[in-house]
């Protein structure tokens, strides 16, 4: 596989060679190039519209992409290469290849239909194929782990936007996961919200999870990203650790984003 | 202010509600007049009763009623393909749905159950030649006759329902589906559809409802539904009033039990959201 730095010595969790995507005529990504190691919290910022949460949902593929390629844990993403040629994967093998990953939308999206606790144990139950009861213990444990073991048997309807999402952090998880991808996760949050949010994410990275996350929230992607990357019109603009990169920004885009934005917050 | 005023301690008086009681009072004269009619009309409702539990009469209610099922069974099946169908990315299966839609949608059902019914004037045998071959007016009995054109017919129509279902179910729910590693098949049988299903009941239910009446329609190919057992009946007493009467009483019946039924099924369906049937 290729590499975008010349370490060979780990596997990185994500590589992504140049990737592009097009809207219509709008570049949403262009050659967005970067690696993400076992165990390393990268934060994405950036102004809206700049690509961030496009090339989050690249990764999981809820989104295609145009050029350039991704790979997860050594696996190459949506293709199959025959010879000099790249042949789409099916709607199944496409399936297996997102169980590796969980995803936390800005909006929860946790099944309406569904209790808490069954919106933990559809998956294992449904895409696993591992049986109710013996997942059931397993769920527990994750609810009790985001602080909602009271809540299994409530709906979602039932929950603050705060409860929803760390029941959805928790549906993540269920799958075992070898990468978070947090989309804006607390953007449609309540002010007062936030905090529990944050503690579930700091929790989560602090026991090593690999997590690439898309946020607003510039003091969490200070205190837990281990690197901070600023995107602007589809392009990385800027990759540092995250004190280097918020506090002594290379760039007059960086530089220009991260006032207006403490200044806003 | 020079005294201070208590407001807990006043009275709160109902709204009146004058348009209601003279409402009720118009209906209460128009039922009485109606009753009073019909009581003293030129109608025989003895034997209306007679033939209430006759048994010509219950036969033809057993398969107005099995009819029913057998067609909605039909046009569900029929109707969740479709759906599926449209809602897919492959250009072939959406265009086969919208054609199949447009094509029962577009005959008139008396038609649809003429045209059927008549299939061997076009197809005087059915089958694969050399292999199995039938007469048609053998396999063509009203009966079959009818499942083909009514479920054929609801098809179409319970397609839409399901359809208007799963575009009103969220596209997040699609997106997390998959994101958690599921197929498209386990996305639609466990989160889209049981979500859909809410929708869905209301306006399916009214086509059950109507569907159980259309099958009286099957009665001009001579299938014998309650209707025609009502009406070889009165071939040869001659008391058509007292024995229309009898399949309207059996309709009714009929209709009431579903409505009753999609109400249950509206509460479990309903469930996680606050505004469904249960609350």
């Amino acid at each position: 596989m290729t590499r975008a730095d010349g370490n060979s010595s780990v596997t990185p969790v994500v590589s992504a060679v140049k990737v592009g995507k097009k809207f219509g005529g709008h570049q949403a990504l262009a050659d967005v190039t970067m690696d993400v190691m076992p165990g390393e919290v990268v934060c994405i910022i950036g102004p809206s519209g700049s690509g961030k949460t496009t090339f989050l949902r690249c990764i999981n593929q809820l989104e295609s992409f145009d050029s350039g390629g991704l790979w997860l844990d050594g696996e190459l993403l949506g293709y199959r290469r025959v010879g000099e040629a790249l042949h789409p994967l099916s709607d199944k093998e496409i399936a297996g290849q997102r169980r590796k990953t969980g995803m936390v939308f800005q909006r929860f999206n946790l099944f309406p239909h569904m209790t808490a606790l069954e919106n933990v144990t559809e998956a294992p139950v449904q895409v696993l194929r591992r049986r109710r009861d013996e997942v059931h213990d397993a769920a527990m444990l994750l609810l009790d782990r985001v602080g909602l073991a009271h809540k299994a048997g409530a709906y979602p309807s039932e929950l603050s936007g705060g409860q929803q999402q760390r029941i959805a952090i928790a549906r993540a998880l269920a799958m075992q996961p070898k990468l978070m991808l947090f989309d804006e996760p607390t953007s449609a949050l309540d002010p007062e919200l936030v905090g529990e949010v944050l503690a579930v994410m700091r929790d989560l990275a602090s026991s090593g999870m690999t997590m690439i996350v898309v946020t607003h929230e510039l003091g969490f992607a200070r205190e837990v990203g281990d690197r901070v990357v600023f995107m602007d019109q589809g392009r990385v603009v800027e990759t540092g650790t995250a004190a280097e990169l918020m506090s002594d920004p290379k760039e007059v885009r960086t530089r220009n984003f991260l006032k207006t934005a403490f200044t806003r917050g | 202010m020079a005294e201070e005023l208590d407001i807990a301690r006043l009275r709160h008086v109902r709204r009146p509600h004058f348009g209601r009681i003279a409402a009720i009072v118009a209906i209460l004269i128009v039922a009485f007049l109606l009753v009073r009619a019909f009581a003293h009309g030129k109608i025989d409702w003895a034997t209306t009763w007679e033939f209430l539990f006759w048994p010509t009469i219950l036969w033809g209610l057993f398969n107005t009623v099995w009819m029913s099922f057998v067609c909605m069974a039909v046009g569900i099946a029929i109707g969740l393909a479709c759906a599926v169908a449209h809602a897919s990315t492959n250009p072939v299966l959406k265009g086969a749905a919208i054609f199949y839609a447009w094509f029962f949608r577009g005959a008139p059902v008396i038609l649809q159950l003429l045209i059927w019914f008549n299939l061997a004037l076009v197809f005087p045998t059915l089958g694969i030649p050399g292999l199995f071959e039938f007469k048609t007016v053998v396999v063509i009995t009203p009966a079959v006759a009818t499942i083909l054109s009514l479920g054929l017919n609801e098809g179409a129509y319970v397609s839409e329902i399901i359809r208007s279902g799963m575009l009103g179910v969220d596209r997040g729910q699609y997106e997390a589906a998959k994101a958690m590693g599921m197929t498209n098949g386990t996305a639609l049988r466990r989160i889209i559809l049981p979500q859909a299903m809410r929708i869905v009941v209301p306006p399916l239910g009214n086509e059950f409802i109507g569907l159980v009446k259309m099958t009286a329609l099957a009665s001009i190919i001579g299938f014998g539904d309650v209707v025609r057992s009502a009406q070889d009946i009165y071939y040869s007493n001659a008391k058509v009033i007292e024995l229309l009467m009898v399949p309207t009483f059996w309709f009714l019946v009929v209709v009431t039990v579903l409505t009753l039924g999609q109400r249950v099924l509206e509460r479990r369906f309903g469930r996680g959201f606050g505004t469904g049937g249960a609350r």
